[in-house]
């Protein structure tokens, strides 16, 4: 029961592209961060984990138990997903985020309990979503549409937390805003968290586990520490790169120097050798 | 430190909680006054369809005729002439919104509706078959609705069995097929009429146009009973509806099964909209535009949404059917005359008014 989420010999994918060999486990209450190179396979693997994509082989065990067992409201009681796009439309917030006790009601559960409101209620307020609970989903930024779609999330009380690229598209405000909620959420709640995420240095700062996937394999797995090595990364990004511990936290930052540097510095070090 | 703020957000949360109620009983509570809203002037747009006519009766007049009984000609009047005719406006009114507001929110397209699936389409083409080969002498008054419902049923089984696959409907290419067959069905239509005579010419066309004059009493209990059960059933599947408007990914994420509550769907709104078109001939423009006016005036939640569009829709075509009656007095114009002008017009005027509103509210 250490384990919240493992992946044994996953095989699985489209005609053109294939995630294979994927084993890893996600203790419970981590904070783990799926990174990758466009093209990778962390959307195929996410899509898996998600149940949106069939399995070729291999299994996906949630607390132990194979995922295939779940039904799909099972499956919504325990797993809640953040898409990268929330497109709710002319939905209010607050209707919105009642939408997460969807897995809870019967068929002819018509009206909200109580319970629902407390509960949606609840996290609105932890998401700082409650302001706007009147306005519709659309008229809401993006930065506050990804907090209400934490909100929903939440409001399924899930064990495990989903979130595919939660920051892109967003300004360093409202990066940092939103892992910040998921961090307090991971820390006081001990929730499990597993998003995809493309900003490296934000996932050395938040995640205390990493899955690098390259060309629909794991390349390595662990800490940031460890992974976010400049060879890893110059072996899966083919750029290059220096890494550095950020002077606040200690953990590993990458640095990245444009080609008419990297140029200059080729140029420097041939002609010392040459003399 | 810390416990202040626990303490706090834990006040903050109760506050939340009590006032959560109160919006709560504020949603219900307007709900229940546009349900209210909607009876009324349903049960008005009844009274006045059952006064106005070649003889103009007055509320009190009715009632004293109904109190007085058989054998009055205003009894006759009123029980067979206009009486089927306003129940036959609410359930054919009611079923076509109903699948209407059903396909859209199965699509989450505002632009399907009951006849760009190729409804109307497939039940025109049986009933022009069946005219032009003089095959309603044969059975009866029975066989054009017959007719109407099989190339109806048998258009959408074409829709649907092209566009599954691996047990999957894929909701993009169903449109498009839609769009395609009914194509073709009213080409093959045109055909038919082309090489027929001009008697069956006019027996087609008139059918087409629609009417709610049908003489047959089973047949307008039938589609009333059909209309009010699929009302009831389509209560069942409000979370699945509701979860589709974030769209299929997504509701699939919410626990819904949205493989098979698109297929059923799918069924009941092709069961409303192809026993409508038997019934009444090809009445557009409901199914599209009164879900529209609906969702403009109550909201996207399909608690409210589906009651409040049925009885919208019954009480469209009820007053529909009455312009209709009355505007070239003696004579009658086709319905979907009516709902076609006076819908779009509306439509129009509606939509102009709400993207005002919105541009006013954007600055």
């Amino acid at each position: 029961m250490n384990n919240i989420l493992v992946l044994q010999n996953l095989c699985c994918g489209y005609p053109k592209f294939q995630l294979s060999d994927i084993n890893f486990n996600i203790p419970r209450s981590s904070f783990a961060g799926i990174i990758g190179p466009n093209g990778s396979g962390k959307t195929t693997l996410f899509r898996a984990i998600t149940g949106t994509l069939g399995l070729k082989s291999g299994k996906i065990l949630l607390s132990d138990k194979n995922l295939r067992s779940f039904s799909l409201r099972e499956r919504a009681q325990n797993i809640a997903i953040v898409s990268q796009f929330i497109e709710a439309g002319d939905i209010s917030v607050e209707d919105y985020v009642l939408m997460g006790r969807i897995p809870y009601h019967s068929r002819f559960n018509f009206f909200e309990t109580d319970e629902d409101f407390e509960i949606a209620h609840k996290y609105m307020e932890m998401t700082d979503t409650w302001r706007f609970k009147d306005q519709l989903m659309s008229e809401l930024s993006g930065g506050e549409q990804q907090l209400a779609g934490i909100a929903r999330a939440l409001t399924q009380q899930p064990q495990l937390l989903l979130l595919d690229e939660p920051t892109s598209h967003l300004d360093i405000t409202h990066q940092v805003h939103i892992l910040n909620v998921l961090q307090q959420l991971n820390q006081e709640m001990g929730l499990s968290v597993l998003m995809v995420i493309h900003d490296l240095n934000l996932a050395s700062e938040y995640c205390d586990r990493l899955i690098l996937v390259n060309k629909g394999k794991i390349h390595t797995q662990g800490p940031p520490e460890d992974v976010l090595t400049f060879q890893n990364i110059e072996d899966v990004y083919q750029t290059v790169i220096v890494t550095q511990n950020n002077p606040l936290s200690g953990k590993p930052a990458v640095f990245l120097a444009s080609g008419k540097v990297i140029n200059d510095l080729q140029m420097k070090r041939n002609e010392t050798l040459s003399d | 430190m810390n416990f202040n703020y626990e303490n706090e957000k834990y006040n903050q949360i109760i506050r939340n909680k009590r006032s959560g109620m109160i919006e709560m009983q504020k949603k219900y509570l307007q709900w229940s006054l546009y349900l209210v809203g909607l009876v009324v002037l349903l049960v008005a747009s009844v009274i006045l369809s059952l006064s106005v006519g070649e003889m103009n009766l007055g509320f009190m007049d009715i009632l004293s005729i109904l109190r007085k009984g058989h054998e009055s000609m205003e009894y006759t009047i009123l029980c067979q002439i206009r009486f089927p005719r306003v129940l036959l406006g609410i359930a054919v009114g009611g079923a076509l919104s109903l699948s209407g507001i059903l396909l859209q929110g199965v699509y989450r397209n505002p632009l399907v509706e009951p006849y760009t699936l190729g409804i109307s389409g497939g039940a025109s083409l049986g009933v022009a078959f069946v005219i032009v080969f003089g095959l309603h002498q044969l059975v009866g008054s029975f066989m054009l609705p017959l007719a109407g419902f099989a190339g109806s049923f048998l258009i959408i089984f074409l829709v649907y069995t092209i566009s599954t696959r691996n047990g999957r409907v894929n909701i993009q290419t169903m449109l498009l097929t839609g769009v395609m067959v009914s194509f073709i069905a009213s080409s093959a239509m045109m055909l038919l009429m082309a090489t027929t005579s001009s008697e069956n010419l006019h027996g087609i066309i008139f059918w087409i146009m629609g009417s709610l004059d049908e003489p047959d009493m089973m047949l307008i209990y039938i589609t009333l009973i059909l209309a009010f059960v699929s009302l009831v059933v389509s209560y069942f599947f409000v979370q699945p509806l509701n979860a589709l408007r974030l769209g299929e990914e997504k509701a699939k994420h919410l626990g819904i099964n949205t493989d098979t509550v698109i297929k059923l769907l799918f069924l009941l709104a092709s069961l409303l909209a192809g026993v409508s078109v038997a019934v009444a001939g090809v009445i557009g423009f409901v199914g599209l535009i009164i879900p529209h006016l609906m969702r403009l005036l109550v909201g996207s939640d399909y608690r409210i949404l589906l009651i409040s569009s049925f009885l919208s829709g019954s009480i469209f075509l009820v007053l529909s059917d009455v312009i209709a009656r009355t505007i070239i007095s003696p004579n009658e114009l086709p319905i979907g005359v009516i709902t076609g002008i006076a819908g779009g017009v509306v439509f129009l005027l509606m939509m102009s008014r709400s993207s005002i509103r919105s541009l006013n509210k954007s600055r």
